[in-house]
């Protein structure tokens, strides 16, 4: 494996987020993406003179019948005159949006960038985007859910972890969610009973283990060295990144834990010099769009011993009251799924944290924070550290 | 791409991909939209005075929102244009017609829309146009039938437009319904696969790097980026690699009733799975390693399509081990990482 080099050092300037909800009706795409797009501006004391190129993402074009981002939104992203890429990684792509964005100052080719994902799902709907048929086919797969229920499945009968983790781990992320104003789910009322009676929608998976289909944006600033360096506020500092991807069907893949997510794990701790990531990292934002991905995750990526991931969830570890590894502060992609900026929101969130401006769900004294989104079926992997210190 | 045979009459099939996407039109095409309702077409103005119809909601050189609705004239001049002949299918227009830029009385730039004359020869750079309305409108840009040369009192269209009464909430959203027509052929490799399956076989195409067995043939092994012609056939029988009891009904499969259960059918022989209906036992039986056969349709109505194996049932033989299921009984070079 190769790990790269970090090049330029790259902070993160400024974060903006749109509130999440099913239904943006008030604004059209372009003025969903502004209003992301603007409040990162306004975090990172920038303008949109200031801003050398954008990169941006968006989930499947299928999945709201847009096709070229890039050339829509040019405008609405103050861009005209200016370098714009499109990124497209599936569900990850907020992730890998935000880490090409990065590349190019890290490459030392632009000073600021404004990276931004979105999605308005109420436009469309997702899950016939995930279904359609091919001829000479048997259409019998039910969407995203329909997919990664039988990985869970294995999960469980290889782990042996019990049954109600998955609602663990769901009505712990709900309860993260009510501290964030900017999520999508807010349901003060809910209890745990609730969450495991909740229907089984692709058994093993419960509605309650679900995300949510959301409308929303989310927008960074990410600048070189300097502009960290001049920003009056707190920045995030990159301390690593990775991205991988592998094919979603081959003999030997290990579905539950695929080699791609493993060894962008590897680099982008060995990037960061972190060799125990479970003492070493103070708070994770991860992507989990079904419940029992929590554990898995926790595994694949170190945090864990393989089989072991689901007990950190059982003790409370990834607790934002009391555990030693807050997983999904924000309440996470549970709690919000606007699929083409639920990536880039991991990666926010991740850099909020260690500027001490996650507010109600802040992690206290957090100075280094990792952020991870998945795509495909589990075939595209994007992950970065931040740190309140410069690396 | 495998073996160079070229099937005389190879499979093909149409596919239809359409949806009715929705447009959140915002405030400012939303007001557009509003007056193509109420029969007026307004534009947004910028710090300079410069109007832009349709109206822009940001100005392109500083990035700014533009919040300024004004109203523009039904009336205008053309600055360029081209003839359609004949309109492509799904067109507003049924006829012939002019396409042009069409800068209205009052806007500082041009709009696409169709100009309704006869022939090319009654277009030209320069010609004075009018709104031609739709009785019925309903905040859409085909509430604008087009365009047509002016006449003697340009403001006609217009002022009968104008005369009828405002009403109704602002346009906030439009239906902008996609449809794609694909002519469907299958790779070389799926094409042998499918033919086949009319003969109720089913074939497998091995890698001649390590001898995995993938099915439905690719004609590649994607692992090692080779071609891979060889192909074999496999038996009726495999494995449960893993499993979904889907309690949803899926978009475009109203027959299938549920709850269902599809699962990696993983057959003796392969060292991957594909996806296949479960059934002819409980739901609470199927489990990681049961044991099935293929049930297949009736002889007479066997096709070259993977729809001729009915499901999967069980064949009651002992399971294989939960370890050993599915992609992960493949011990080559990429082998077990466990």
């Amino acid at each position: 494996m190769t790990v790269g080099t970090l090049g330029e050092r790259t902070a993160v300037l400024g974060v903006g987020q749109t509130k999440y909800q099913s239904t943006r009706g008030d604004v059209s795409i372009a003025g969903l993406v502004r209003e992301a797009a603007i409040r990162a501006l306004e975090d990172a004391a920038c303008t949109w003179a200031d801003i050398d190129a954008v990169v941006i993402g968006k989930a499947p074009d299928f999945f709201e019948g847009l096709m070229m981002p890039e050339l829509f939104l040019a405008d609405a992203l103050g861009c005209v005159g200016k370098p714009i890429l499109r990124v497209h990684t599936a569900g990850s792509v907020g992730g890998s949006t935000a880490l090409v964005a990065a590349s190019l100052i890290q490459g030392r080719i632009h000073r600021r960038v404004l990276t931004i994902g979105f999605e308005k799902q109420s436009e469309s709907n997702a899950t016939w985007a995930l279904s359609l048929p091919q001829p000479f086919s048997v259409s019998i797969n039910a969407g995203a859910g329909g997919y990664f229920s039988p990985i869970i499945r294995r999960y469980m009968a290889r782990s042996g972890a019990p049954e109600l983790i998955g609602c663990m781990v769901a009505f712990k992320d709900r309860q993260h969610a009510l501290r964030n104003p900017y999520a999508h789910l807010h349901q003060p009322d809910l209890t745990f009973d609730q969450v495991v009676e909740a229907p089984m929608l692709w058994d093993p998976i419960r509605f309650s283990e679900t995300c949510p289909s959301s409308d929303g944006a989310c927008a960074m600033v990410l600048g070189d060295e300097a502009a960290g360096d001049a920003a009056d506020g707190p920045v995030a500092w990159v301390h690593g990144t990775a991205m991988r991807s592998e094919a979603n069907n081959f003999p030997g893949r290990d579905e539950v834990s695929p080699q791609a997510s493993r060894d962008a794990a590897a680099e982008v701790f060995a990037k960061a010099g972190i060799t125990d990531p479970r003492s070493e990292i103070d708070v994770v934002e991860m992507y989990v769009p079904f419940s029992w991905y929590e554990p898995m995750w926790l595994e694949s990526l170190g945090f864990a011993e393989r089989d072991h991931g689901w007990r950190m969830v059982e003790d409370g570890s990834t607790n934002l009251d009391g555990g030693d590894l807050p997983v999904n502060c924000s309440g996470g992609v549970l709690s919000s799924n606007p699929i083409g900026a639920s990536g880039m929101i991991r990666f926010a969130e991740a850099a909020l944290q260690v500027r001490g401006m996650a507010g109600d769900h802040q992690v206290d004294g957090a100075r280094r924070a990792f952020g991870h989104a998945y795509g495909g079926g589990a075939q595209y992997f994007a992950m970065w550290v931040v740190g309140a210190d410069k690396p | 791409m495998t073996g160079g045979s070229v099937d005389p009459a190879p499979l093909r099939a149409d596919l239809v991909i359409e949806y009715p996407f929705t447009r959140t039109t915002g405030p400012v095409v939303g007001a557009f939209m509003t007056g193509l309702r109420d029969g007026r077409i307004v534009g947004s103005r910028r710090a300079d005075g410069r109007v832009f119809v349709p109206p822009a909601e940001v100005d392109p050189e500083t990035g700014d929102a533009i919040t300024d609705i004004v109203e523009v004239a039904s009336t205008g001049v053309v600055e360029t244009w081209t003839w359609v002949d004949p309109p492509r299918p799904g067109s507003p227009w049924a006829q012939p017609h002019g396409l042009a830029l069409i800068r209205l009385d009052g806007a500082d730039t041009p709009m696409l829309h169709g100009v309704l004359v006869d022939s090319a020869a009654d277009m030209a750079t320069g010609l004075r146009v009018e709104a031609v309305w739709r009785d019925e409108r309903v905040g859409h840009i085909t509430d604008l039938v087009g365009f047509a040369p002016e006449t003697a009192d340009g403001a006609a269209g217009e002022a009968a437009a104008a005369e009828e009464p405002v009403s109704g909430e602002p346009v906030r959203s439009i239906r902008t319904p996609i449809r794609l027509e694909y002519d469907f052929i299958p790779s070389a490799a799926a094409q042998e696969y499918l033919h086949a399956y009319a003969e109720k076989r089913i074939l497998g195409n091995r890698s001649p790097i390590d001898g995995a067995v993938f099915v439905p043939p690719r004609g590649v092994d994607p692992r090692h980026g080779v071609e891979a012609t060889e192909m074999v056939d496999l038996a009726h029988t495999g494995h449960v690699g893993n499993f979904c009891v889907t309690h949803l009904p899926i978009p475009g499969r109203s027959d299938l009733p549920t709850p269902y259960v599809s699962a990696w059918i993983h057959l003796d022989g392969a060292d991957i799975g594909f996806l296949g209906l479960v059934s002819g036992c409980d739901l609470d039986e199927v489990r990681i390693g049961m044991r099935v056969r293929a049930v297949w349709k009736p002889d007479d109505e066997l096709g070259a399509t993977a729809e001729n194996v009915r499901y999967w049932e069980p064949t009651g033989e002992p399971d294989v081990p939960v370890d050993r299921a599915g992609n992960r009984a493949w011990q080559g070079e990429d082998g077990d990482h466990a």
